[in-house]
């Protein structure tokens, strides 16, 4: 046998050569194909049941209910994006809920008593934003474990919420902030236009950019990736930043869509939000997810409990559905592994 | 005792993803004997010792043992047809006493009630026979490795095994532990069990093995019944596929200016400060036992650990870089020791790992990445550094240590570094790779790079550096120019003056 003997005529070449991009050799297709699966396994299983739905249940398949489904799917959407970044730097989130409905009852109560709508817009989401950044700043800086920090983080900021309104709903007076969640632009509610953004944007974060790819290696291995140069701590409490901004945005438009800031809204809407991502393929130990999986994630899941109340199925039953389909996603990806490994 | 063939692979055959991990593998190994099997990483030896243990199943081929075919549908099978494979990883549960984990799965019982006094006698029995005078009621988690080891060796004996197997079983035992693990290998060998053994320390397959199958590239090569008046140069020749006597082909080199200067540096690790400084186009040398401060004293140089005092220059401007990042961009870089834990990121591809850092140099406004761009830079070093993969997208997980290495090196080949640090850059690498590795280090130096590296395996040390400092718990104990390398002399230097027996070096 000969060994490949490495080239070695420069080994830190000035000027990257621009050659060709190699043929497709077997074991690329084969790993193209698995990687297709890997990556679309569960979009198949999205348009399956679509086709399905829409066959078998009676206005599943029309613009209404479709408009009414991508309406559902917004708040959970949008905190998905950013869920995925946190999962996928090896960390959790539980504290969104809790920020969703402190950042809505802020935004009303703060745009009612200054009659500015802008202003109880950015307090909400400055106040989101501190949320995470007091997440990051324990976890990352201080070390503290993110199951932990963001599971006394939710409670705190749930009693912040009831107490900035005294535990009682807050009323928006302004119709321009109704707006926010009520308005359609070009055929499409607002809070539609913004998950779309939302997915838009955090892919192109997470694909595109240095952040996005540094996301991942921490997720990955974080001490390969501070070894490699990375500024870890700062990746962390970015991302939780972001996370708390993202559920204050939500949080803001879901009061706009109630016309009114309620304390006690959102209650375990961060399982919701982890499950939709564990669906799309997001591992909860850190280093793989991607956007187009989590955007799968989160239709399905709107997609099932949308049938689900058509067929007016008492809200008992989907909890029992909506766990069943966790369990089973869950379990197939797994299988999906070992298959592969 | 005869040689009955107790023992016999047949054809096996097994694959994965983009690999044929074992090719139609035959050979047999008889009772009363040690039978060593050997072969670069990625030869195939651990595919088969998972093929023995019922970890996987051949997709072709078959096990004899004892006359008998066998089909092992799980590890439970293998374990009742008498197989145990002590891996390099133990399989104990730490929580649990020595002898909870002797009977684990077994436990002495009347209808589910355990029985703790038949338990507790028949746990002493097994260890007096391997004359470990261990207590069966500690937890295994407070027993050192060597123990460990005694511990997994019991179990198996409790399961009644004809044929063990051990993976590397020496790479973290002392010299005396290894001794002791020697002996017992020898009586259960004398006792007429089969007994594989993976290794790939010449010294150790010499003084226990009696015969040994080669194997490479998941096929078998040669299967030697006798290890007496077998030269190691053709063993190594038939692992390798082609002699290695000039694996380290060391050649002197025109040093430049000084390009790294530390001084007085401290910290965690180090018992005394040490101040040293490598030229340009040097190879330095550190060499000492494992936690002489060697790996801790390359990490302060690199701002991976907070250093208390001393000052490092890279050609004489201060660096006082704290981090890795700024010591990045200088031009300083570290190939961590454990490549697992601290290089690489396992579930994301040979790009990804490779462009982790040198992105930046491609990315437009600092944060845009340019997928083709690292596309290329991946593919460039893939061929470069002959990194063994089908595509620049495969998991780097999937890669065999050395390639994997060669990944992490190119990592920083890519930023273009005046100073590379190399910690252990060859451990747990196979011959073939390294000799690689050794010719991407000298190329680096002729290219005028100052190369740091350290290592625990003297004929590696000796043939590559320029000139080597030895280090022995936390401080500097010598330095010594090339033309006075000698074994003997860098031993003395690198042991604890009490105690003189209690170290191997590895070849």
């Amino acid at each position: 046998m000969t060994m490949p003997s490495p080239n070695l005529d420069s080994l830190t070449p000035d000027v990257l050569p621009a050659g060709p991009v190699r043929a497709l050799s077997p074991s690329d297709k084969a790993n193209w194909l698995r990687g297709l699966w890997d990556s679309a396994g569960m979009a198949v299983i999205l348009i399956a049941l679509m086709v399905v739905l829409s066959l078998t249940v009676p206005n599943f398949a029309s613009v209404a209910n479709f408009r009414g489904l991508a309406l559902s799917v917004a708040t959970v959407g949008m905190i998905a994006c950013t869920m995925l970044f946190c999962l996928a730097g090896g960390d959790f989130d539980l504290s969104v809920g809790s920020t969703v409905a402190m950042s809505g009852v802020l935004s009303a109560v703060v745009s009612n008593a200054t009659g500015s709508v802008t202003l109880g817009v950015a307090a909400g989401l400055g106040a989101g934003a501190l949320v995470g950044l007091a997440n990051g700043v324990v976890i990352a800086r201080i070390g503290i474990n993110a199951l932990i920090t963001t599971l006394a983080m939710m409670q705190i900021v749930r009693g912040l919420a009831y107490i900035i309104c005294d535990g009682r709903p807050v009323g928006i007076q302004s119709d321009r902030f109704w707006g926010l969640g009520i308005n359609s632009f070009a055929g499409l509610p607002v809070p539609v236009w913004i998950v779309i953004v939302c997915f838009i944007a955090f892919g192109i974060l997470l694909n595109r950019t240095t952040f996005g790819r540094n996301t991942l290696a921490v997720g990955g291995n974080p001490e390969a990736a501070r070894l490699a140069g990375i500024a870890v701590t700062r990746t962390k409490i970015i991302i939780f930043t972001m996370q708390g901004l993202a559920a204050a945005m939500a949080g803001i438009v879901l009061s706009a869509r109630m016309t009114s800031g309620q304390p006690a809204t959102a209650q375990g809407l961060e399982l919701q939000v982890i499950s939709a991502c564990v669906l799309g393929g997001v591992s909860l130990t850190g280093g793989i997810g991607t956007i187009t999986g989590v955007v799968v994630g989160v239709l399905i899941m709107g997609v099932v409990n949308n049938a689900m109340n058509l067929l007016n199925i008492a809200p008992f039953y989907q909890y029992v559905a909506s766990g069943a389909i966790l369990l089973a996603a869950v379990m197939v990806d797994r299988f999906k592994q070992s298959y592969s490994a | 005792m005869a040689a009955d063939g107790f023992l016999r692979f047949q054809n096996v055959a097994k694959s994965f993803p983009g690999v044929r991990a074992l090719d139609g593998v035959s050979f047999q190994a008889d009772s009363g004997s040690v039978h060593a099997l050997m072969g670069e990483n990625g030869a195939g030896k651990s595919t088969l010792l998972k093929t023995l243990s019922g970890v996987y199943r051949p997709d072709a081929g078959r096990l004899v043992i004892g006359g008998v075919p066998q089909t092992f549908r799980s590890t439970a099978d293998a374990i009742r047809a008498g197989v145990a494979v002590i891996y390099q990883e133990l399989h104990l549960v730490a929580d649990l006493s020595v002898e909870e984990n002797l009977y684990l799965g077994h436990l002495p019982n009347a209808k589910g009630w355990v029985n703790r006094r038949v338990l507790r006698e028949n746990a002493l029995r097994q260890l007096a026979s391997l004359g470990e005078d261990i207590s069966p009621s500690t937890r295994v988690g407070r027993l050192s490795i060597g123990q460990r080891q005694m511990v997994e060796i019991a179990k198996a004996l409790t399961r009644d095994a004809k044929i063990i197997a051990f993976d590397e079983p020496t790479s973290s035992l002392s010299a005396q532990e290894t001794d002791r693990l020697f002996r017992v290998i020898r009586s259960l060998r004398d006792s007429g069990r089969v007994i594989l053994y993976v290794s790939h320390r010449m010294d150790e397959i010499y003084a226990l093995c009696d015969a040994t199958t080669v194997l490479r590239d998941g096929r078998h090569v040669e299967t030697f019944p006798s290890l007496k008046a077998l030269p190691r140069d053709t063993l190594v020749q038939r692992m390798v596929g082609r002699s290695i006597t000039d694996i380290f082909s060391y050649a002197p080199r025109p040093h430049g200016k000084v390009a790294l200067e530390v001084d007085g540096i401290a910290g965690p690790g180090l018992a005394a400060p040490v101040s040293f400084s490598v030229a340009k186009g040097e190879i330095l040398g550190f060499f000492g036992l494992i936690g002489a401060g060697r790996s801790e004293l390359l990490k302060l140089i690199y701002g991976a650990a907070r250093r208390t005092a001393g000052t490092v220059r890279l050609e004489g401007r201060m660096l006082d870089a704290l981090k890795p990042s700024s010591s990045i961009r200088l031009g300083t870089v570290l190939a961590p020791e454990d490549r697992k834990k601290e290089g690489i990121v396992p579930m994301r591809s040979i790009a990804e790992n490779l462009n982790i850092s040198a992105r930046r140099h491609f990315s437009r406004f600092g944060f845009l990445i340019n997928p083709a761009m690292e596309r290329q830079n991946a593919e460039q070093y893939v061929s470069r550094l002959a990194i063994k993969t089908p595509s620049v997208r495969q998991l780097i997980r999937n890669l065999s240590g050395g390639n994997q290495q060669k990944v992490i090196l190119a990592r920083w080949l890519s930023e273009k570094p005046k100073v590379v640090l190399l910690d252990e850059p060859t451990r747990g690498i196979d011959i073939g790779a390294k000799s690689e590795i050794y010719s991407i280090i000298y190329q680096l130096a002729r290219e005028g790079v100052a190369v740091v590296v350290v290592s625990s395996e003297l004929p590696e040390i000796m043939g590559i550096s320029d000139r080597i400092m030895v280090m022995r718990s936390g401080k500097v104990s010598g330095v010594v120019p090339r033309d006075q390398f000698s074994a003997e002399r860098l031993l003395n230097l690198a042991l604890p003056i009490t105690d003189h027996e209690d170290t191997r070096v590895a070849v």
